[in-house]
């Protein structure tokens, strides 16, 4: 009993010192930040500008829409940036060092990952703060700001463990990067972020509907429309905790196989 | 089980699918020695340390480490070893002390007894002035050192080494044999790999000779060159245009081959003694070649290699 406490209090202070060990990093070399900060804010202004006209009449209308698209998609690109990062790390060897401590095997993995939460919240926060700055102004309360960007941080979280299982499996770092940089524009152009669905075809239609990131985005403007949480909200919330139950074990089992 | 023998090696194996990588390999290593796998490049001396250090899973055979089975017990058999691999495995992004400090507390030093540790190691293998600054600004030589230092944080029973001193100057390679043989002195046992017998035989108390996967030869540097037998003579002609002439001399005096590497010719002799020498030095004499350096000396590990693997390569 003791000694299994023990051993959870060794776990938690290696995920910390791992932590740590990953901002540190981050802060070292800014560098590695800039896609994040920038991807929303170029995103944010370009989309705004060009196709606000067209699609809501004006910059001002299409925002309340454009910026629930874009806090998923930057989202979905920082989470991206784990796998990558976990594979930058491996092929530089100090994950070999990492294996061969004492440590249990989720240490290196949940280290990169909480570090990596920062980076959702900054992306999370960028997109946030562009639309601001264009001009839009939410029509709800602190609280239901607040817990959208926590809802998209969550699901941002729940699938970089989809990509630090890529990272793990994939040998090249850099088809990584631009690997999920395309899975991401599909996915996110195959869905209601920038666009209306009606006008679509209906094939397109059904494939936009059954888009995951269709359902999220439609979570997150429920709740920025309205101030409620949903049940769609709900179904999301479930659905990246399943993601992260079935690719947590499957990751840190990919990991710590010898060959 | 035999509490001498910290660690224990038997029988391992390992194949990259067709491609046999390690084949048949056994020894022991007894507390407190340093003991050398010597070969030349893909002998697969670091496969044979992945597989020891939990990095590889051997295909067929047995590892020990401290007793613990290295497949069956991987959390005991990790911590009872450090390792410091082929390459460096270092974080680029940090410090020198931030890389100390961090892999201190995972080896489950306090934040307070990492630094105190961390500093030490730093003193001890001269890296204090650079101790803050990111990598980048490292040399190979102080990388390497680092490197080594990041392994020691913990003060581990067992070190294991690859090429620790491969690329270093020999200056740093000096130093890095002195660290090394100070932890030895400490109460570690090292095992590290190498392609220069001169190190080998400088280090480590034994020495096994891996060629093509499998081990060809295993003992103390002495007992290896027994194996060779005899002395060997070395000299160094003037003259690049009598390097031929000396040769056939030589040759017919000892009726044995000898190797020419420019202007410098070496022989082994057998064990008829000294008075051959006397004889190849007065015929050189009389042929009028002038020699810049004359050794005989006891055989150099080279020797020995070149002697186990003759026609294999
Ligand atoms: N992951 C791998 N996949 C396929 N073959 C491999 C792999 N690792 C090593 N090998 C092969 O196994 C053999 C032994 O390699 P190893 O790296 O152990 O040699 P080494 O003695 O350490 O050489 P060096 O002195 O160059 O470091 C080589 O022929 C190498 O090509
Ligand atoms: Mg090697």
């Amino acid at each position: 009993m003791m000694q299994s406490t023990t051993n959870k209090n060794l776990v938690f202070s290696n995920i910390l010192t791992m932590t740590h060990r990953n901002l540190l990093k981050t802060l070292h070399n800014p560098d590695n930040f800039s896609d994040v900060i920038m991807q929303p804010v170029i995103f944010t202004l370009l989309f705004g500008y060009l196709f606000g006209g067209v699609i809501a009449g004006s910059v001002h209308a299409y925002l309340p829409m454009l910026v629930s698209g874009i806090l998923v998609q930057s989202i979905l690109n920082a989470a991206s940036g784990s796998g990558q990062q976990l594979r930058e790390d491996i092929n530089a060897g100090v994950f070999d060092r990492f294996k061969t401590l004492p440590i249990s095997p989720i240490v290196p993995l949940a280290g990169q990952l909480v570090g990596d939460i920062f980076r959702l919240l900054i992306s999370g926060a960028m997109a946030l703060i562009t639309a601001f700055f264009m001009g839009w102004r939410p029509t709800v309360g602190l609280p239901a700001l607040i817990t959208v960007l926590l809802l998209a941080i969550f699901i941002g979280w729940s699938t970089s463990w989809i990509f630090a299982l890529v990272g793990l499996i994939a040998k090249n770092a850099e088809l990584i990067g631009s690997l999920s940089m395309v899975i991401i524009l599909v996915m996110t152009f195959l869905s209601n972020a920038f666009i209306p669905t009606k006008t679509l075809p209906k094939f397109i239609q059904t494939l936009v509907k059954i888009n995951p990131v269709s359902l999220t985005i439609s979570a997150i403007r429920t709740i920025l429309r309205t101030g409620q949480w949903s049940g769609n909200a709900t179904a999301v919330f479930i659905s990246g905790g399943i993601i992260i139950l079935i690719f947590m074990p499957l990751t840190v089992f990919v990991y710590q196989r010898r060959r | 089980m035999n509490h001498d023998n910290i660690v224990q090696v038997r029988n391992i194996e390992k194949h990259f699918g067709d491609k046999i990588a390690v084949q048949g390999v056994s020894f022991a290593i007894k507390q407190g020695e340093i003991f050398g796998l010597l070969g030349p490049n893909g002998a697969g001396k670091t496969t044979i340390l992945k597989m020891i250090t939990t990095l590889l899973r051997q295909d067929a055979g047995k590892i020990l480490l401290n007793g613990f089975d290295t497949l069956a017990q991987s959390r005991f058999a990790r911590q009872q070893f450090s390792v410091t691999g082929q390459t460096a495995a270092i974080d680029e992004d940090l410090s020198a002390r931030e890389n100390l400090m961090i892999f201190g507390k995972l080896n489950g030093l306090t934040g307070a007894a990492a630094r105190n540790r961390a500093t030490e190691l730093l003193t001890d293998f001269d890296l204090l002035h650079s101790a803050d600054q990111t990598l980048a600004t490292f040399s190979g030589g102080m990388r390497r050192r680092l490197d080594l230092a990041v392994s020691l944080i913990g003060k581990p029973a067992i070190l294991f080494l690859d090429e620790p001193t491969t690329g270093l100057d020999p200056r740093t390679r000096t130093q890095m044999w002195q660290a090394i043989q100070k932890l030895v002195a400490q109460g570690s046992t090292v095992l590290l790999t190498t392609q220069y017998l001169e190190e080998a035989d400088h280090l480590a108390d034994r020495i096994a000779l891996i060629d093509h996967g499998r081990m060809i030869a295993i003992g103390t540097p002495s007992q290896l060159k027994q194996q060779v037998g005899g002395l060997r003579l070395r000299l160094e002609v003037a003259d690049l245009k009598q390097v031929t002439k000396a040769q056939t001399i030589i040759q017919d005096v000892l009726a044995a081959s000898v190797h020419v590497d420019e202007r410098t010719l070496t022989a082994l002799l057998d064990d008829s003694g000294m008075s051959v020498v006397s004889q190849i030095l007065n015929q050189l004499q009389t042929a009028g070649i002038a020699m810049n350096n004359f050794a005989v000396e006891t055989p150099s590990l080279d020797d020995v290699f070149l002697k186990m693997t003759v026609g294999k390569n």
